[in-house]
Order: structure tokens, then sequence, then C-alpha cells
């Protein structure tokens, strides 16, 4: 205890060292650049917006309207695009990442662990035109061929299962994002996970409790709320893909309630149009879709920072 | 030996020093736009040194959206686009913009089908299939372009380009000359809206190919070169003289011929008369401004079009365009006399 008040002394002494008051200030601007980066971002897609927003105004984000013969502009598709496409992503991912991530530090035996974590990483690394390559050639014949046929006859009392496929659709970009979203879920609950107490645990243990118990009580609901955060970074990625998305989502400005339709997301519409939007409108329209995109990420984040709070009680936060 | 070493290396930076001099006295011309317009161009770039050794070319096909607001904002020395500039447009250029075809070529309508039969098609089918109101291979309406081929029970995949593109534009434009309906409710564009809940869009040629590739029962249209390359199978088209002609350069240089052009090059070929004449087909456009800023760059490039539009043509016909008729190369080489540096 001396010590370490002692150590507290030193280092205050440190703090008025000049030297480190410009290492303070130097830091403290860098973090600054980051606000400063986002403020930028968002500053320069409102300028570039306004035509777009000073035409259409708020019924620019509930039109569902892509007439570029008429120079009509609106967003609604796209916005659903993105929000479906990610949820079902996480839908597939969470449950998947969540049993990958227990595994590997509850049950899995030490000499599996190390390979496993090596395969799941190199997953992340894939960039992501291959897997849109992938997607295209391999995993939406194969889905329109025996998944798809599959889900009509045992789920097509539902809306989401109806209606023509033609193989590119919603829930080709799904599962797609799902694939890239179960790395980053699965390697951060891991970290959370093994920073679980062991003594947590080996109490959970000594009360009787079997494996599957164990895991439920002392570890999982120990670590939800860190895995939420995993979550949310899965999430992330999710929200602002583009390329993979584009090569199998099918590329249409429209939603529909069935996943067997094509559609588009923010950025995948942004990105294919770019290079061609020659009338000023469309330009600064495809700015504004930008502009969108940053508002529903921040959103989303806030939403899950918000649900986040929610979740009392003790918890290991994740790391970044 | 080590001091021969430095002295050889110093000499080698001699060289590279003098080769660099060298280079600066070049002159360097740049352009940008139309990727239909890509492989004629490079190869173009390339026989050109032959021909003129001071004269350099750096060309990004960006698309001819691209390539037109370049020219505008006069980042580049030339523009090239598929679909000749609106009069919106060129009344905001800064100054007058000339329109110069350079390169002609059919648009394919590929298809996916089992057996790959060759097909019959003519205007209102396509307009019919695009619109979604023909939605089986088996339709009467084909079956009966097609006596005698076996059309399977199977749903229709029309696929489109997403982005803004010269290919759609001649597509769509050659649709709202055969359809009044098609006018009406999608009428023609770079990019267009199209009918709601059908079909597929794809990022690009490749794109489109790759997608009537994959999809059993998929349509789509895409550069004639483009078809060929990837072996996918394509339709014979009806022309204005109810005869069945497949797509080709020589085709398409018979809509060429009479296919009307005016003064100002800003011309549409589809559908044009003539028994030979590919329906589909349209021009690709190189953009100057008839005042030139430069000089040198001025007068280079217009020796470079100069060449492109005669000796060029023989190259590029190599390369699937179609060539340009005499009489339009003509007109042309008059048109390039009115540039001014």
């Amino acid at each position: 205890m001396v010590n370490q008040t002692a150590t507290t002394t030193k280092m205050k002494r440190g703090g008025s060292h000049f030297g480190d008051r410009i290492f303070k200030w130097l830091t403290l601007l860098m973090a600054l650049a980051v606000f400063a980066l986002i403020g930028l971002i968002g500053y320069e897609l409102a300028i570039h917006s306004q035509p777009s927003i000073h035409k259409f105004g708020w019924h620019f984000l509930v039109s569902s309207d892509w007439d570029p013969t008429n120079d009509i502009y609106g967003a609604l598709p796209f916005i659903l695009g993105t929000l479906v496409s990610s949820f079902i992503a996480l839908l597939i991912a969470v449950p998947i990442s969540v049993a990958t991530a227990v595994y590997l530090t509850e049950l899995a035996p030490l000499w599996l662990r190390q390979p496993l974590i090596m395969f799941i990483e190199l997953l992340a690394a894939i960039p992501s035109v291959i897997l849109g390559f992938w997607g295209l050639f391999v995993m939406i014949p194969w889905l329109h061929a025996h998944l798809f046929p599959w889900l009509r006859t045992t789920l097509g009392f539902l809306p989401f299962f109806q209606g023509q496929d033609y193989g590119p659709c919603m829930l080709a970009a799904g599962i797609i994002l799902a694939i890239m979203a179960v790395p980053i879920i699965t390697s951060v609950s891991r970290e959370i996970l093994r920073s679980v107490p062991g003594l947590q645990r080996e109490a959970a243990y000594a009360l009787g409790a079997t494996h599957w118990e164990v895991t439920r009580i002392a570890v999982l609901s120990y670590a939800k709320k860190g895995i939420f955060g995993a979550v949310i970074l899965g999430l992330g990625r999710a929200l602002g893909e583009t390329m993979a998305v584009t090569m199998v989502i099918g590329n249409q400005p429209q939603f529909s309630l069935s996943l067997f339709q094509p559609s588009s997301t923010l950025a995948s519409w942004i990105a294919t149009q770019f290079t061609e939007a020659i009338s000023p409108l469309f330009y600064s329209s495809l700015f504004e879709l930008g502009l969108v995109l940053l508002g529903v990420t921040v959103l989303v984040n806030i939403v899950a920072q918000l649900l986040l709070k929610t979740f009392a009680g003790p918890g290991v936060k994740p790391q970044h | 030996m080590k001091m021969k070493k430095i002295i050889l290396s110093f000499l080698g930076c001699g060289c590279l020093l003098a080769a660099g001099s060298g280079l600066q006295a070049q002159t360097l011309i740049n352009g940008a736009g139309s990727t239909f317009d890509y492989p004629a161009f490079s190869k173009w770039f390339e026989v050109y040194k032959s021909v003129d050794s001071n004269v350099r070319f750096n060309y990004q096909s960006i698309g001819s959206g691209g390539g037109q607001k370049q020219l505008l904002n006069q980042t580049v020395n030339f523009g090239a686009s598929d679909a000749p500039m609106t009069d919106e447009a060129m009344a905001n250029a800064p100054g007058k913009i000339l329109h110069f075809p350079i390169v002609a070529g059919g648009v394919a309508i590929m298809y996916n089908l089992p057996g790959n039969p060759k097909l019959k098609l003519d205007g209102d089918t396509l307009a019919n299939i695009y619109l979604g109101n023909i939605k089986k291979w088996n339709d009467p309406k084909i079956a009966a372009l097609n006596p005698g081929v076996d059309l399977p029970n199977l749903d229709i995949a029309p696929v489109h380009r997403t982005e803004g593109s010269g290919t759609t534009f001649i597509f769509t434009d050659y649709l709202t000359s055969i359809s009044p309906v098609w006018a009406d409710t999608v009428g023609k564009g770079t990019s267009v809206k199209w009918p709601a809940d059908l079909g597929l869009g794809a990022k690009g040629t490749e794109g489109v190919a790759g997608e009537v590739k994959q999809i059993s029962g998929a349509i789509g249209y895409g550069e004639l070169a483009y078809a060929d390359q990837s072996k996918i199978t394509y339709a014979d088209m009806k022309n204005s003289s109810g005869k069945f002609v497949s797509p080709a350069p020589e085709s398409v240089s018979a809509a060429l011929a009479t296919a009307h052009i005016p003064d100002d090059f800003r011309f549409s070929m589809v559908n044009p008369p003539g028994a030979d004449a590919y329906p589909i087909a349209g021009a690709s456009w190189v953009l100057v401004y008839q005042q030139q800023k430069d000089a040198v760059a001025g007068k280079k490039l217009v020796d470079f079009l100069k060449w492109a539009i005669t000796d060029g043509q023989k190259i590029s016909a190599k390369l699937d365009y179609a060539p340009l008729p005499e009489n339009v190369q003509q007109r042309e080489l008059k048109l390039l006399d009115t540039i001014k540096y």
C-alpha cells in the first residue's frame, strides 16, 4: 500500500515535466483529430447533399422512387435494405459466433483451440471482393438449387419466402454478411469469455452445476454485456459492407417483404451508381445517401449503447 | 573493381536522366470516359507510337458520365461517351463542345437456356420481356418467332445494368423506338427506372454477362465483344425490313451506313432502314472543345483523331467494333478542321 502511494506521487511529479506535458497535448490532439475527421466527413456530405436536401426535404427519407429519367430520388428502399440485410446477418452470425466462442474457451481440447482460432482469423482476412465472387459463383447457385426451394416448401406460408427467386437477393446478401461478421463476433466474444474470472466457474462447479449450467449461469450471464458489444462490432461491419453485397444482392432500387427479391443497401447503391451519375441532382442524392448511411450508423450505435446500459449488474466490457 | 561499379552506376544514372528529359519533351494528352471505347483506345495508343512518337496518352476508362463531367471541369483534353451530351449539359459547358463518332458497336441480346438454342427475337417481344408482360420462355409470342425450337417452361430473369451506361442508352433507345408502351412507362436514358419487382441489376457489362451465365433462364444485353469473349449465346434480332440479323461488325456498319446522321453528329442509329442492318447498335463519341486551350496539345489531339477516324478504323475492326463508313469519316474530318488552337 505504501509502495503504491509512493509510485503515484512519483507519477504526479513526473506529470509536471515539460516533455510529459507535450506528450499529453499531443495525444489529446490526436484524439481530437478523430472527432474532426468525422465532423469533416459529415460536413462534406452535407454540403454536397444540399441540392438534393433542398429539392426533396424529408420526403427523401420516406420515398421509394428512384427515377433518373425524371430526376426523382428517394432513400427508403436502401435504408430498409441496409437494416434488413444486417439484421439477417446478425440473426445467423450471433448464435454461430457465441457457440464457437463458448466451445473455444470452455469445451475444446487445448490442442484444437489454436488451429481453430487461426482459421477463424483467416476468415476475417479474406477480402470482401473474393467473398463476393465466391458468393456469386458458388453460394448462390447452391442456395438457388437447394436452400431456397426447401425454405419455400417448409416456411412458404410466411411472406418472406414467397415470390420469384432469381438467385441474387436480400437473403443471399444477409448470408454473405453473416460470414463476414462471424470472425469479428467470435474473436471478440472469445476474449470476453476468457476474461471471465476462473473463480466464477469454480464456484458454480462447486455447487454441483453441469457443464451447460456453468456456461449459462456463470460464464454467459457474466459476459453478456461484452458479447453484446461484440455483436455491435459485427453489426458495424455489416452496415457498411459494400463490395460483397453488391455482387450478391441483385442491385434493384426496391425493397420487398420477400427475401428472395433483389434489393440494395445504401452502401452498395452508392458504389454502383456513383461513376455514372451525370445529372447534378442524381449526384447530390448519392451524397445524401452517404449522409443517411452515416446517420443510420450513428443511430444504431446510440440505440446499442442505450440497450447496453439497460443490462445492469456485473459484466465484462469489450476492450475495443 | 569497386570503382568500376561506382562509375558504371553513375553512367546509368546519367542515361536515366537523359531518358527522363526526353520524356518531358513529349506532349501528354489526357482523356477520360467510356469503358466501351477503352480496348480501341489502348490499341490505338500503342500503334500510334509509330506514327508520332512525341505524344503520350493517358486514358482513364471511368465511364461515360465521368468522362462528360471531367470534360466539363476541363481536367482532360478529351472526353469519351457512349451517349451524346444533352442540350442542357452542353449549355452549361464553358465552351462549345464537338462530338466525333469514333467507334460503333452492336449490343447483343444474351441469354442462358438449357442447350442454348439459337433464338430469334423482335423488339416488341424484347420490350414485353423487360416490361414483365412475358414471364416464361415458352410464351406463345417467343414460340411464334422460333418455330421448331423446344422452349422450356422456365421463368425469364431479365438482367440490366444497374449503373448508368451508354449500353443501357442504346438498349432503351431501341425499345423506345419500337414500343409505345415502353416509351411511355420507361423511356430512354443512360439510367432509367426499370419496371418494379422484375429482374436483376448488375454492375458493368462483365456483371451482366456473369449473371446471365449463372442464372438459367436469364436474358441480358451487352457489347457484342463481351458476348463473344464470354461465349454466351445471343439472339438474332428482327430489323426494320423484317429480316433477322445477327450482331456483327458488318451488320452494325450496315446500320451506320443507313442511319440518319445530322451535322453535329449527335445521332441515334437504332432500328435504321436497310435489309442487312442490325437494329440495336450505337456509336461512341469523342468529345472535345472547339476552342483548344493548349495549342500544342490541341494540334496533337486533332492529328490523332484524324488518324483514328481513318486509319485507326481498320485496327478497331479487329476488336469487334464496326468501322465508320467512308462518308462519315469525310464529314468528321471536315468538322475536325474547325477546331481552333
